[in-house]
């Protein structure tokens, strides 16, 4: 039993490290230390020096520039990442859609996508959700019918993140509706500007434009678009969500965030003058974070150890762990850092415009952090309710 | 990173995982309760022969030669049986003690007895006031020639009753919160001045009230000017064994009440098919399963050299134990139902297991608060 990360992950940590010490641009770095979400082109930028260093693509194979790491290094590169922090490599390109390509796609696919993929060329978008398939995602009723050497596509997808952005999208469709639920779905790639699509921003609690809704109106996807064989749409998917090991466990973003916390409730008093850190109530709601969190990544930690000896790809019930306690502490995290600013978090404003405290109103590093903790409520919601995740634990692992 | 065991510790937890299920039947244990002592002979001459008696010590003295892994897969597998026997007093407490405090003539004296099964230790640190704090000692020794006179009373020595030596914490210098003038001393258990008063306790274990006046010590274990340093190493290395016998106790109760969602009918249907109950057991997974990642965490983290940072750690795995076995514990009972309340159902003998050990050495509001005051875990930005 060797509970520490190896000499070389130890020093692969600290060459991710200093990369980023010297490469993230310190706009960037501020605008999520400040808890907003990170500009496209800061993203992109972003992106872009990674695939230029080889390390873009952390889960794709070695013929299309994976860069061939063990499980511990992509979760030290990502654990770098997210306490910098700095952005990811854009998910719906390198985790999700990537992945499928490479392992369902025609060689024309990859060659056609997976480059610009990796250089973020393209900005891909995942067309999942519907207004009546969220939890229950088989339940999707998009419509693609065949005519020819294209599908028509007929419906809508919705909470489409960061769809404002996109050149493509990867789409769930409902190619046989006579058939089981599961078991009449394609995955199909559609390019954005395509004539009949219809974007529309929703703009969630806290005032940001993430997600949208996209709406199909004739929508003309060549055949060659259709990814593995039509009507086995739902083994791409299920590849896609097996993907995602370390579920959201995030536990670099939380440390980032509780160093965050404890810097601020330093230096913010109470009413007595005394630093919030030293009320024994506040101190110990952090502590009791703190200890979740350690708990936590050791899980992550056993999660990696065992998935790095399993031959299949089915996706791990213990990631449900992950995820579930894993957005409980962030949650936990942009509670208390709102409450550490007290009044001054409440501060309104569009968490996307630059210079939004511009008018001087409250101290910079309160500004948005109610708007983060409205805004992380949708972590215990999206890829796969916490509730879904202990459905999934009732099935896979305790057999009721 | 590698979560994978030896041959040889894989052997070992086969082995007393075989005897215990073999000998350790929830009827069986009713039994070994119920006797004089509280517990098995026959279990400890078994424990002796599997080495588990020794298990700390090296091979040289006559040790089985384990780290704080294989103190974890033994405590994990005592756990999981509800064991009765004075195994972490003895070897986990009692040999640390001797492992750290002791000189190598005394070892090499006591060692081999201990994993003969023929000595028992136990230690004698809580008095009334003191409640968890290590240094809160009012007991005194006072120094009478060659050896030390002990005066005092000790309460809630677990196992206290049955140990032929008793490993005492005593005041040499200094007042009675003060960390330093904390000596730690052997005294012989049935030596004249010292008077015990054995009981049960509630999660069905043995403790004595202990009362010295005028014994003499038999040997000093480390510094007796300054002797919490050693104290406070002890102890975290008994929160090794703590942590995994807590998470043995989680894995049995929470298979248990699965098993009986499974066949419990109501409303003509299994209990296990109503999705409230179902979220509950999830729930106690995602605590089981937290619990036994800090149990692992607790084998590396004692290994820490500095005394600060140690104690830390295992102040974070003390806590997070805590809070699972009191959420797996309590739930056991509830997805159970009346059945779990009975004595003649093993659940609440778990959950009263559970509940003693997060209480011993402190419970995890304790040490929550002991992290919180010591600045936490995570440095601020």
């Amino acid at each position: 039993m060797e509970l520490r990360f190896s000499e070389a992950e130890r020093a692969f940590r600290q060459e991710v490290r200093d990369f980023i010490a010297k490469e993230l641009p310190k706009e960037t770095r501020d605008r999520m230390i400040a808890g907003k979400s990170p500009t496209k082109q800061m993203v992109v930028d972003w992106q872009r020096k990674l695939n230029a260093k080889g390390w873009a693509v952390p889960e794709w194979p070695r013929e299309w520039g994976g860069p061939d790491w063990t499980l511990g290094m992509r979760y030290i590169f990502r654990e770098e990442l997210q306490m910098a922090p700095a952005p990811q490599p854009l998910a719906f390109n390198t985790n999700m859609c990537g992945p499928v390509i490479a392992e369902f796609g025609t060689e024309e696919q990859k060659q056609r996508f997976l480059p610009r993929m990796a250089n973020l060329d393209d900005w891909w978008c995942q067309g999942f959700s519907e207004p009546g398939a969220g939890s229950d995602l088989a339940g999707l009723k998009t419509r693609a019918v065949k005519q020819g050497d294209h599908y028509i596509v007929n419906g809508q997808k919705t909470w489409t993140t960061l769809a404002q952005h996109a050149d493509w999208i990867f789409l769930l469709v409902r190619t046989d509706p006579a058939a089981k639920k599961q078991e009449g779905i394609s995955f199909l790639l559609c390019d954005m500007k395509t004539p009949g699509i219809t974007v529309r921003p929703i703009i969630t609690i806290e005032g940001g434009h993430e997600v949208n809704e996209v709406f199909f109106d004739d929508v003309k996807v060549p055949v060659e678009n259709l990814v593995g064989e039509e009507n086995r749409g739902w083994d791409c998917a299920k590849f896609l969500l097996g993907n995602e090991r370390f579920g959201q466990a995030r536990v670099g973003a939380s440390r980032e965030r509780i160093r965050r916390l404890k810097a601020i409730a330093s230096t913010e008093s109470l009413d007595g003058g005394r630093p919030l850190m030293e009320d024994p109530d506040f101190a110990r709601k952090v502590t009791e974070i703190e200890v979740e969190l350690r708990a936590l990544e050791m899980t992550v930690m056993r999660v990696i150890a065992t998935e790095s000896k399993r031959k299949d790809k089915k996706p791990d019930p213990a990631t449900s762990v992950l995820k579930i306690k894993g957005t409980e502490i962030q949650q936990m995290c942009s509670e208390l850092l709102m409450k550490a600013a007290g009044p001054y978090a409440w501060v309104d404003g569009d968490p996307e415009a630059e210079g939004s405290n511009d008018i001087d109103v409250a101290p910079d590093w309160a500004f948005g952090l109610a708007g983060v903790y409205f805004n992380w409520r949708k972590q215990s919601i999206y890829g796969g309710s916490n509730e879904i995740q202990r459905n999934i634990m009732a099935k896979a692992f305790l057999g009721l | 990173m590698d979560f994978d065991l030896t041959e040889e510790q894989r052997l070992l937890q086969d082995s007393v995982a075989r005897l215990l299920t073999d000998r350790y039947g929830f009827e069986q244990r009713k039994g070994f309760m119920a006797s004089s002592e509280g517990w098995s002979r026959d279990i400890w001459a078994q424990y002796a022969e599997l080495g588990l008696l020794g298990l700390p010590f090296a091979e040289e003295e006559g040790g089985f030669g384990g780290s704080h892994v294989e103190t974890m897969l033994v405590a994990e597998q005592l756990g999981k049986a509800l064991a009765l026997e004075p195994w972490i007093p003895t070897v986990v407490i009692g040999g640390g003690f001797l492992r750290a405090g002791a000189e190598a003539g005394l070892r090499a004296e006591l060692v081999p007895r201990i994993a003969a099964g023929e000595l028992m230790l136990a230690f004698a640190h809580t008095e009334r006031q003191s409640r968890y704090d290590l240094n809160d000692v009012a007991t005194t020794a006072k120094r009478d020639g060659s050896t030390w006179v002990i005066n005092g009373r000790k309460g809630m020595v677990v196992h206290g009753d049955s140990a032929g030596k008793l490993v005492v914490t005593a005041r040499t210098a200094g007042g009675q919160r003060d960390a330093r003038g904390i000596g730690v001393f052997l005294v012989d258990a049935t030596g004249p001045g010292v008077t015990r008063r054995g009981y049960r306790t509630v999660d069905g274990q043995r403790a004595a009230e202990v009362e010295f006046s005028g014994a003499r010590a038999e040997a000093v274990l480390g510094n007796p000017e300054d002797g919490l340093p050693l104290v406070d190493q002890v102890v975290d290395e008994t929160i090794v064994a703590l942590a995994a016998e807590a998470v043995g106790c989680m894995q049995v109760a929470h298979d248990m009440t699965i098993d009986y969602m499974k066949t419990r009918k109501q409303f003509d249907r299994p209990i296990a098919s109503f999705q409230a109950l179902q979220h509950r057991a999830a729930d106690m997974l995602v605590q089981l399963e937290q619990a036994r990642s800090m149990s692992y965490f607790a084998a590396m983290g004692v290994e820490e050299r500095d005394p600060a940072e140690r104690r830390r750690n295992m102040a974070s795995v003390k806590a997070q134990i805590g809070r699972s076995a009191r959420f797996v514990g309590q739930q056991s009972i509830q997805l159970h139902g009346g059945i779990a309340m009975t004595m003649e159902y093993a659940a609440g003998h778990y959950f009263k297991r559970l509940t003693v050990n997060d209480g011993m050495f402190g419970d995890a509001d304790h040490w929550i608060r002991f992290l919180a005051n010591a600045g936490g875990l995570v440095q601020a930005a």
